[in-house]
């Protein structure tokens, strides 16, 4: 297990911000800092099990049906999460709705099984989910941080200025892609020269 | 390993099953948990909307099709001491911004609407998803605790109606005044065919 491939994820390979995998459920479930954060926090639990089960498994699948074996495992993980949630965390479930399935077809998850776990070793591969994971999980709890405080005044719920100056079009999908894109920006400038 | 036929056949297959098995498992696992936890849902709502009661409305539930519709909705009858003292209906709109809504709603033995609790909808976050405070909202004429379909208009103002709309949430509005009309008509109804309910 070499530690490298944990902090990778965060910022080399930052999924949102680098890669630019996954934005679909990256402007759609930001719209509070709750639900980006438990949508990184899901995609980050399916990421560990599948590049683990795909690494254990790398060697017993033939190349030409790869892909279908892994999409296979990574909607196996989904249906499983999404049956847990609807147990023990409804109201969760509610808030997030189609985004838990569609995590099948997240870019991050295939992609990691195809870049990484196919070529690692199980250690490796449960590091590099969580690290990617955890790079995901921020940037999402970032942007709807960012977006609640500026549509209503409000982070994880807690009231910092009224909601009246607040400015909606930060809830709704442009602000999604405002926000989003000044991150990007913001990311570019400090990190990668 | 090599791509032959029978390998390519042999991994996807043992892929399939094990997964298959994986989910029926977790599917044995949380089938109760889900179950209990729709219910659970359901009781909170019934307990949130309705007047004090001590018998168990779930158990006693029917559906009810108002007059001039053809789905019905479920109406929860509420007691005390054996005594009729209202009923939670919970009512549609297909009319929502984002398709349609559901909103369980509270009645008193004279139709006053007690209260209502949103059971799902998808509404624009910031505008029409304000429906859940908003129709409680001492402010103007936003609230719709204590009005009663016979005496009352319950519609949006801009209609000619008794309801301050939601800002910018005109149609969120008219679906979710839409719901509580069709839940007012099945409990009247309900009233009127039920003879044990004096109407």
């Amino acid at each position: 297990m070499n530690p490298k491939y944990f902090f990778n994820g965060i910022l080399a390979e930052n999924p949102t911000f680098v890669l630019l995998l996954g934005m679909c459920p990256t402007l759609g479930t930001t719209g509070s800092a709750v639900t980006g954060m438990s949508m990184g926090l899901a995609t980050m639990g399916v990421l560990v099990c599948s590049n683990a089960a795909i690494s254990l498994i790398k060697n017993l699948v033939p190349a030409k049906v790869r892909i279908p074996a892994y999409i296979v495992v990574i909607a196996t993980f989904v249906t499983a999460l999404q049956m847990f949630m609807q147990a023990y965390l409804p109201a969760l479930d509610a808030m997030l709705g189609i985004f838990i399935p569609l995590i099948v077809v997240n870019c991050i998850l295939l992609g990691r099984a195809e870049a990484f776990a196919s070529r690692h070793n199980v250690g490796d591969s449960i590091l590099d989910g969580l690290g990617i994971g955890l790079g995901f999980t921020i940037a999402l709890t970032l942007l709807g941080s960012i977006r609640e405080l500026l549509g209503t005044g409000r982070i994880f719920g807690l009231e910092i200025y009224p909601e009246t100056y607040g400015s909606l079009v930060f809830v709704l999908a442009p602000g999604a892609f405002i926000v989003l894109g000044l991150l990007i920006a913001l990311f570019n400038r400090l990190y990668k020269r | 390993m090599k791509s032959t036929l029978t390998s390519m056949i042999l991994s996807l297959g043992c892929i399939t099953v094990v997964s298959g098995a994986i989910l029926a498992g977790v599917y044995e696992l949380t089938e109760q948990p889900i179950i209990e936890a729709e219910r659970q849902a359901r009781v909170d709502a019934v307990g949130e909307v309705c007047p004090q009661f001590d018998n168990d409305p779930i158990a006693e539930k029917c559906e009810v099709t108002p007059d001039g519709e053809t789905l019905p909705v479920t109406l929860y009858p509420a007691t005390l001491g054996g005594k009729p003292v209202g009923a939670a209906v919970e009512s549609y709109s297909p009319d929502g911004f984002s398709g349609e809504i559901k909103i369980m709603y509270g009645f008193d033995s004279e139709g006053n609407v007690t209260g209502y609790s949103v059971i799902s909808h998808a509404e624009t976050p910031g505008l029409g998803a304000k429906m859940g405070d908003w129709f409680r909202s001492p402010e103007g004429h936003r609230s719709v605790i204590g009005l009663n379909a016979a005496t009352d208009n319950l519609t949006v103002t801009k209609d000619g109606g008794d309801v301050d709309a939601i800002t910018a949430a005109t149609i969120t509005s008219r679906a979710f005044l839409d719901a509580l009309r069709r839940a007012s008509a099945a409990y009247s109804q309900f009233r009127s065919t039920n003879s044990t309910i004096p109407s």
